[in-house]
């Protein structure tokens, strides 16, 4: 045997990556002169060991499970969603609109109008580009990043525009009634009786939808008829024509899933955490998912692990910021390492390690 | 074991700001950075003189996304940083959230003047007054009688400067023509030097001759192509003559740093409520050959109307119409 088994494949490295991650920011920090040791006992303690940190870690999680979910299934028909910032941009237009103009008595009807109104607006905005790749040919690399620009400019127009309130200095709507608010975790908390917990950290009951997400696309890709025809049309497009899958509807029907669960992001930002659409709501989450699908092997739970360490990022990130003098700027480096080696250099790492592992496995 | 100690740690922390002993104060700093030369930069430079003058250290943060305004607000209240300092409008809509929670930590923020709580201090600004005086400066230093303005984010706010400097213009020369132009809609606005040359490019050969630049960060490009083309430029926020020195004709001052620094330095008997920070125009050894002693009596004169009250400004926020330039 020359290869790995799967279990090391999966868990050895990424985690590999990871270290080497660390090991180069740990370097970056004593360069500039602060404590690596301290930074990182600053970000896990104002991370997991407070509830307000798991509650904001959460928040951001959220949004990287829909994207990373959204990026992964495309992957299984080896199309590369790269616009997943433009469906979600999108998707926040749409749970606006929804959130608007409908009355809605109750939240848990609310959350259920938005998330269709951000799937719909997702869904079309990653149709598009579907289209002119299954119909035309058109890269779909090409099309989607280009469609990220047209949805900032379409936000824009709304919000500097029609949206706005009138006098308002902010680029942002209204904010949303409170029949619309979604209950966070720290009401949830409440309600069984632990006050003081998640004290107003944005993570809210989206969570859970991203959660129920994770298994929908489970059993969709590895249970359902359509999840094999997208995964044979991924592995080999001839062949699955051959075998009578039609291409040009599974290409459109697997963007328009992925741009759906995009557009989804957006009722964890927009209706949960702002209460009102604001320029800037994806905070790059769109192009975080990449890196997600990358590290989690596209599959949901990869994916659910992978967003939970981008979202501890992010927060701890958001701790280092306050406490420390290091700079935004370097922070976002570092971000960017964890990226660069879990995401974009994994075969480098794995060549390496196999042969190690293989080695050692021989004894 | 260190869980429950930060959960006693936050215990400490809620009845810290009961008492506020020790709180160093804190300043939040805008999505455009601490180092924009301009806005951000003078809150900074208000705060540094502060720690220098007194010897003590407080805490800052640039943020990196909207979701960690209401996070460093509340983070550095229940840390017990008192007073805590906000610079820009738009941290109006967390501030009235967080602030009814933390009653004992006292709030400051800058352009904010409308919200009206027990625990905050808004500071405001006449920028339109301000304007209107180096608008009388422009006028007096054009040759060809067309000046320009350059606007950041396309807001009310960012309208009152340009009113304001219309109306100083046409006050000295009826006959003048303002071209006003706006960098963007968007908070991108605030930090695009290459759009802001760009822009004076273009109002230079409509014939402008003096460029005030009301635009952040963005304004950096517009003085650079002003000194680059050899005409005159106008800063903001921040005294910004000694960009290049003998080529910006004067600053428009809003004191930002006097605002932050006299927040620090009151502590926790802040005064709240909402309050009007000082505007005025920059004079120092890097204009003295652009400005004559006749140039700034007229502009003296009108301050000292504006003052008195018997010469009204017309402030663009109070009806979103101006008489003197269109935008």
């Amino acid at each position: 045997m020359d290869v790995m088994p799967k279990w090391a494949d999966v868990v050895l490295v990424p985690l590999f990556s990871l270290v080497l991650a660390a090991f180069l920011s740990a370097l970056l920090i004593l360069a500039i002169g602060e404590s690596p040791g301290e930074a990182l006992k600053l970000m896990v303690q104002g991370t997991l060991l407070r509830s307000a940190g798991w509650g904001y870690m959460l928040y951001y999680t959220t949004n990287f499970i829909f994207t990373g979910l959204a990026v992964s299934i495309a992957f299984h028909a080896s199309l590369f969603n790269i616009g997943g910032e433009g469906q979600a941009m999108m998707g926040g237009l749409g749970v606006s609109l929804v959130c608007l103009f409908i009355p809605w008595p109750h939240w848990s009807l609310a959350i259920v109008g938005a998330s269709v109104g951000a799937a719909v607006f997702g869904m079309i905005w990653a149709g598009l580009p579907a289209y002119l790749q299954a119909k035309r040919g058109s890269h779909i690399v090409i099309t989607t990043i280009m469609f990220n620009f047209i949805a900032a400019g379409v936000l824009n127009f709304f919000l500097v525009g029609a949206l706005k309130p009138k006098g308002s200095m902010d680029p942002a709507t209204a904010n949303f009634p409170a029949s619309t608010h979604l209950p966070t975790f720290e009401d949830m908390a409440q309600l069984l009786g632990f006050e003081k917990m998640f004290r107003s950290a944005p993570a809210n009951v989206s969570f859970f939808i991203a959660l129920l997400a994770c298994v929908a696309v489970w059993y969709l890709i590895w249970r359902s008829p359509l999840g094999y025809e997208i995964r044979a049309l991924g592995k080999s497009g001839p062949a699955a024509r051959y075998a009578g899958v039609g291409s040009v509807k599974i290409i459109m029907i697997t963007m328009m899933i992925s741009g759906a669960l995009c557009g989804l992001m957006a009722i964890n930002t927009t209706q949960g955490e702002s209460e009102r659409l604001i320029l800037n709501f994806t905070e790059g989450a769109g192009f975080i998912g990449i890196a997600v699908a990358l590290m989690g092997r596209s599959h949901p739970l990869g994916v659910l692990l992978a967003a939970l360490l981008f979202g501890f990022l992010y927060q701890g990130g958001a701790e280092l910021a306050l406490w420390t003098k290091i700079p935004r700027e370097l922070i976002i480096v570092i971000q960017a390492l964890v990226i660069l080696f879990t995401g974009a250099l994994t075969m480098m790492v794995r060549a390496p390690l196999e042969r190690l592992f293989l080695a050692a496995w021989r004894g | 074991m260190s869980f429950i100690k930060s959960i006693l740690g936050s215990a400490a922390a809620v009845a810290l700001t009961a008492t506020a002993v020790l709180a160093d104060p804190a300043i939040i700093f805008d999505l455009g950075g601490k180092f924009d030369k301009s806005f951000n930069e003078a809150a900074f430079k208000g705060a540094e003189r502060w720690a220098d003058e007194t010897g003590g250290s407080f805490r800052e943060v640039e943020l990196q996304s909207e979701a960690q305004r209401e996070q460093a607000l509340r983070r550095f209240a229940e840390a017990g940083n008192n007073p805590i300092v906000m610079a820009g409008f738009a941290f109006a809509d967390a501030l009235s959230k967080v602030a009814p929670d933390y009653p004992d930590t006292k709030f400051a923020v800058i352009d904010v003047n409308w919200l009206d709580m027990p625990n905050v201090r808004g500071i405001g600004f006449n920028e339109h007054e301000g304007s209107y005086l180096v608008g009388m400066l422009a006028a007096q230093a054009s040759k060809t009688g067309t000046v320009g303005f350059v606007g950041g984010m396309d807001i009310p706010l960012i309208r009152r400067f340009g009113c304001g400097y219309a109306q100083g213009v046409k006050a000295v020369n009826p006959n003048a023509t303002v071209i006003a132009n706006m960098t963007g809609t968007t908070p991108a606005a605030w930090n695009d030097p290459v759009k802001g040359s760009e822009l004076t490019k273009a109002q230079i050969s409509q014939g402008a001759d003096v460029v005030f630049a009301a635009a952040g960060g963005t304004g950096v490009g517009v003085l650079q192509t002003a000194a680059d083309e050899g005409i005159l430029s106008i800063g903001v926020d921040s005294n910004q003559n000694y960009l290049h020195s003998g080529k910006v004709l004067t600053s428009m001052l809003k004191r930002v740093d006097i605002a932050v620094y006299e927040a620090f330095k009151s502590g926790n008997n802040l005064e709240t409520g909402n309050f009007t920070g000082a505007v005025g125009y920059a004079m120092d050894e890097h204009n003295a050959s652009l400005v004559t002693a006749g140039m700034q009596a007229k502009v003296e004169k009108a301050l000292a109307s504006i003052t008195s009250g018997a010469l009204s400004v017309h402030n663009y926020t109070d009806d979103e119409t101006c008489p003197a330039v269109s935008f």
